[in-house]
């Protein structure tokens, strides 16, 4: 009798990647769902675009660079990085902004380098990141929440808005637009105002910027189920949070007037989405455990930094990017100590 | 109460104890035939002490071995060598060396064995000494030499480390001896503690084995085996290992390309204990094991006492044979066995476990993606090594680097291959690229042996040429000084030095490696000293000429 | 203005700094010929043209030999020689042979008059014997260079194939690559 021949372990694999692609994705729905109540739903409108675009351009690069476009498309990579773009744009950006940053990140950023697993940086950082450098004005005009909007948009209302920059009937569109409260902030205290004048306004809610704090819980509560299905490395996030909450106390204490509150900087901006769910990109962050605590911290501190001194209102995008080029070296040198070696 | 240690990462594997544990121990009568590799660790051939026609009795030894590395093999059963042949080896590599063949005649008739009750009165190396000839190696799976094991030179041992822990799934084998024969175990710890002279021997047995535990503590009981300690760790793959088990008992590590005495500790498994014990007491070789048969793909899993050198085929048909779905023959367990290609291949002393899995028992052909550098493989590994970048080195060859990521501290335990998201084989890459790195070395060092020898060679010619050089000249000096008497002198100092060239080696000698005795062809002795010779090739041919 | 006389500042100082260090800390390595000749298989063959492995190690050091005239060392041993010079890899030069299987001589015994022809020709001195006694190839010492085939005045040696055997074997690798 003949038996089939394999080299061990023979017990079959508990897990998948495409497994783990698409718990991150339903993970995202809490931040998504936040968004859609928050802000209305253009989120979704380019949630779509965005997926189908990253999904045809997948197919097109794996086609072009002959790997079998089946496997590749059914990895649910693609998806992922489109959504996670999807969800950093402004709800009310033209549809082309998507479609431009979608290509950017999958064939740049992600198959010009040869695919998944080989992308030095995270893809839909750097579309957005493309994005942000050369369409500014479209990538800071948001929508104010839904506590303080005068005009809520519809999903037809959204489309229009969104296709033919058109706003909903008897509004102009560029009355629409309203900038975040992180970009409100660096305005004002450029004007000289200080952090009790500026909270004043009615953008500004109880734990940081109105609607704002809200998605960031969503992706927050996402995030923490991630972890406790052991999906993500808990040091990324907690290097993140840890960091900047950590630098916006120290600098808060110092000169209320001047820094916002800790909270702020946690429940603000892409803080969330950028701890669980784009720091924690596997392929592009630092693998080791106390590497990963390092690269979480950096991620966090740099954060901080842009925000308060950088050219930009937030600055996930572009820390991330930045220790994504670190992340080979941090990983070098936090190599943990093997089994019987020197302690 | 004891303090357990942890190791880095390990698995929680489903453990199928159940499917083989449940059924009492069973012998497996005497097959038709016996078959007996003479490969043995290290590619050596040990030596057949007999001849095809003759008949051998059980426990007579057939082989012999080269070195303490390597112990003899006994027949196991009386019969008549029927072959001495090239057979496939049960090993991965597939290759086929010499075997001898054993159709036995059913009498079982044995040699008188000399039993031994009170070891107590025999010294260390005389124990040692009936290990080795016993044919004791290590019955967990490596089948290392255990009198070699049980010899740790200036290194000094404080505990003996009985391995009990059996940790990957399937495998009930030292299940079953723990409950069948504590005794032996016991007794067979009390001889290795005597031979390594150590106070102290912890038995480590995983928490999921209550009926070995239970059986193991009343014998300890009923007897006085106070210096034992039974030991119970949680079960978690794989903490069987040597390094693991060592490190959840006592807390040390074994240095890296160290072995555990140089921790002050051997290790044996609980079955080598007991062949220790039958072979010091009751005079038996090691010529049988308890082997567990397990998987869907067999009719009754259980446990069988059974003859080494017994084939496959026949364990399988004592055990009710295949139950039709069998897709995979595993010698071994299911995270690091060897998938066998054919069932006739006999089963060696280090095997613990024939393993047929049923179909979707064990994993199809896996379909690897691009690794995404999650992790799971650096958080499973329990000598906490980075896999997913150790992968990237070997699969670009690029072994400077994976050495220096430690990837020679690999154990091959499979956690990493087993949690692996894009499914990629790890172990294989690692396995391929330890080789690898091994035979590098060997050539590496094989080389600078080469260059050695080569250079003395050079020296001594050198030498040679340069002392003709200068007897030439004496002689030249002697004929141009017409006084007799210096030309008498002339000759004599030439014989004087002559000779004690003869005697003495011309070329260094390496330790290790036998200088062949006659590096120095010309026989310069045999040929007087009167004609200096430079040119060495005539001269050499003169012995063929005459 | 000022940003640019501070740029080249700190460039000129950098350079000085890099300068220094590249003369302060710098390393005494072995000479090239060492280096090479431990890449080399040190079979000692002769088929590169030099007799043996370290004056062809020389020549390469000097730049008159190239690297690819050694086919014990295979094209691993070029890749490893064109790694060390920092030069592309090449293919290995036909006229100097082509990469054989690892062998080792062995004498017919029987047919072995004992003319002590080959243990001059041996390099490592791996055969014994002495005249007009039969010879045999210590196998652990041979390193395959065929040198003692062609004196041989009756045709008793031959080179045979290093068997592989369980110590040897080596698992593939699962691309297949290896």
């Amino acid at each position: 009798m003949r038996f089939n021949t394999a080299p061990a372990p023979h017990l079959a694999p508990t897990g998948s990647t495409r497994r783990i692609m698409q718990w991150v994705l339903l993970a995202m729905a809490p931040g998504i769902a936040a968004q859609l109540w928050q802000f209305g739903p253009g989120v979704l409108i380019h949630l779509a675009l965005a997926v189908a675009t990253a999904l045809l351009a997948e197919s097109a690069m794996l086609r072009l660079r002959a790997q079998p476009s089946r496997a590749g498309l059914s990895d649910w990579s693609a998806a992922l990085t489109a959504a996670l773009l999807a969800a950093s744009l402004p709800p009310i950006a033209p549809w082309w902004i998507t479609v431009f940053g979608a290509l950017f990140a999958i064939v740049i950023g992600k198959q010009l380098y040869g695919g998944l697993g080989y992308n030095p940086f995270n893809p839909a950082m750097v579309g957005y990141a493309i994005l942000l450098i050369s369409f500014p004005k479209a990538m800071t005009a948001w929508l104010p929440p839904t506590d303080i909007a005068t005009a809520h948009l519809g999903l037809s209302d959204a489309w229009h808005a969104i296709v033919n920059r058109t706003g909903p009937e008897g509004a102009s569109f560029d009355a629409l637009a309203m900038a975040t409260p992180l970009d409100t902030l660096k305005t004002q205290l450029g004007l000289g105002r200080t952090m009790d004048e500026i909270q004043s306004a009615a953008l500004f809610g109880a734990l940081a910027g109105k609607g704002w704090q809200w998605v960031n819980l969503g992706y927050l509560a996402g995030g923490l189920w991630l972890l406790r299905r052991g999906l993500i490395a808990w040091q990324i996030p907690a290097g993140f949070l840890a960091a900047l909450g950590a630098s916006s106390l120290g600098f808060f204490l110092l000169e209320p007037q001047s820094y916002p509150t800790p909270l702020f900087h946690l429940l603000g901006g892409a803080t969330m989405l950028g701890a669980f769910f784009i720091a924690t990109d596997p392929v592009t962050a630092s693998t080791t455990p106390k590497g990963r605590l390092i690269y979480g911290a950096l991620i966090g501190s740099l954060v901080f930094v842009i925000r308060s001194w950088g050219g930009y209102p937030d600055g996930v995008a572009f820390a991330v990017l930045l220790l994504n080029l670190a992340a080979p070296t941090i990983d070098h040198y936090t190599r943990p100590r093997v089994y019987g070696h020197p302690r | 109460m004891f303090t357990l240690h942890r190791f880095h990462g390990g698995l929680h594997l489903n453990a199928h104890k159940e499917d083989s544990s449940l059924a009492p121990l069973a012998t497996a009568p005497v097959p038709p035939r016996l078959i007996f590799p003479l490969q043995q660790r290290g590619g050596q051939n040990a030596q057949s002490l007999v001849e095809v026609g003759d008949h051998v009795r059980k426990g007579q030894v057939i082989a012999q071995g080269e070195g303490p590395m390597n112990p003899p093999i006994h027949a196991s059963s009386s019969g008549v060598v029927s072959a001495i042949e090239p057979r496939p080896l049960p090993h991965p590599s597939g290759l086929a060396d010499l075997a001898i063949v054993i159709d036995t005649d059913g009498e079982d008739l044995a040699l008188e064995a000399e039993a031994r009750p009170d070891y107590r009165r025999l010294a260390p190396d005389e124990l040692r000494r009936i290990i080795f000839e016993a044919g004791i190696v290590g019955l967990g799976g490596a089948a290392f030499s255990t009198a070699v094991k049980t010899d740790p030179g200036h290194r000094a041992i404080d505990t003996l480390i009985l391995n009990g822990a059996e940790c990957e799934p399937y495998i009930t084998c030292d299940d079953s001896l723990l409950r069948n024969f504590p005794l032996e175990v016991l007794e067979g710890a009390r001889i290795l503690m005597r031979v390594l002279g150590v106070e102290r021997c912890l038995l480590g047995i995983e928490d999921d084995m209550p009926e070995a535990i239970r059986a193991l503590r009343e014998t300890q009981q009923a007897g006085d085996y106070a210096d034992i300690d039974v030991v119970t760790v949680p079960a978690l793959y794989p903490s069987g290992g040597e390094k693991q088990l060592i490190r959840i008992l006592t807390g040390r590590e074994v240095p890296t390309r160290g072995i555990p005495a140089d921790a002050g500790v051997v290790c044996q498994n609980v079955g080598t204990a007991a062949a220790v014990y039958r072979a010091v007491v009751r005079g038996e070789p090691l010529i049988e094991r308890i082997v567990t048969v397990t998987g869907q793909g067999v009719k009754n899993p259980g446990n069988w006492l059974v003859r080494i050198g017994t084939p496959i085929a026949d364990l399988v048909r004592y055990a009710g044979g295949y139950s039709g779905t069998a897709e995979r023959l595993i010698l071994g367990g299911p995270m690091m066995g060897i998938a066998l290609p054919s069932d006739a291949l006999p089963l060696v002393k280090a095997a613990n476990c024939v393993l047929v899995t049923g179909r979707g028992e064990t994993t199809g052909p896996k379909e690897a993606l691009p690794c995404i550098r999650c992790g799971a493989c650096a958080e499973v590994c329990p000598v906490n090594l980075l896999p997913q970048q150790l992968y990237w080195y070997s699969r670009a060859d690029n072994l400077q680097r994976a050495e220096e990521y430690q990837l020679a501290d690999c154990i091959e335990c499979g956690c990493c291959d087993y949690v692996c998201p894009s499914h990629i084989p790890l172990v294989q890459y690692f396995r391929a690229a330890k080789g690898e790195l091994v035979a590098k070395q060997r050539e590496r060092s094989k080389a600078d042996h080469a260059r050695e020898r080569f250079e003395a060679r050079q020296a001594r010619k050198e030498r040679e040429k340069q002392e003709r050089a200068e007897a030439a000249q004496r002689k030249k000096a002697a004929l141009a000084k017409p006084d007799a008497s210096e030309i008498q002198d002339a000759i004599a100092r030439a014989k004087a030095r002559k000779h004690p060239l003869e005697s003495a080696p011309t070329a260094p000698r390496h330790e290790r490696f036998p200088h062949p005795e006659v590096p120095h062809p010309e026989g310069e002795g045999e040929q007087g000293c009167s004609d200096f010779h430079v040119d060495e090739s005539p001269k050499a041919q003169e012995p063929a000429e005459n | 203005m000022l940003a640019f006389l501070a740029v080249c500042v700190l460039f000129t100082l950098f350079g000085a700094l890099l300068g220094y260090s590249s003369r302060r800390f710098k390393v005494e390595g072995d000479p090239l010929a060492d280096k090479i000749d431990a890449l080399l298989p040190q079979t000692q063959c002769g088929q590169c043209g030099f007799p043996g492995c370290r004056p062809y190690a020389e020549a390469i050091a000097r730049g008159e030999a190239d690297i690819n005239q050694c086919p014990p060392g295979g094209e691993d041993g070029v890749l490893a020689l064109a790694d060390l010079l920092g030069v592309e890899p090449k293919p290995l030069s036909g006229e100097h042979g082509a990469e054989k299987p690892k062998s080792v001589a062995v004498i017919d015994e029987t047919r072995c008059i004992g003319c002590t022809l080959c243990i001059q020709a041996c390099p490592v001195d791996a055969i014994l014997g002495a005249a007009k006694l039969m010879h045999t190839v210590i196998a652990a010492e041979c390193t395959g260079c065929e040198l003692c085939i062609a004196p041989c005045p009756v045709d008793c040696i031959a080179m045979e194939p290093v068997r592989e055997n369980l110590g040897t074997w080596l698992w593939p690798k699962p691309d297949g690559t290896r």
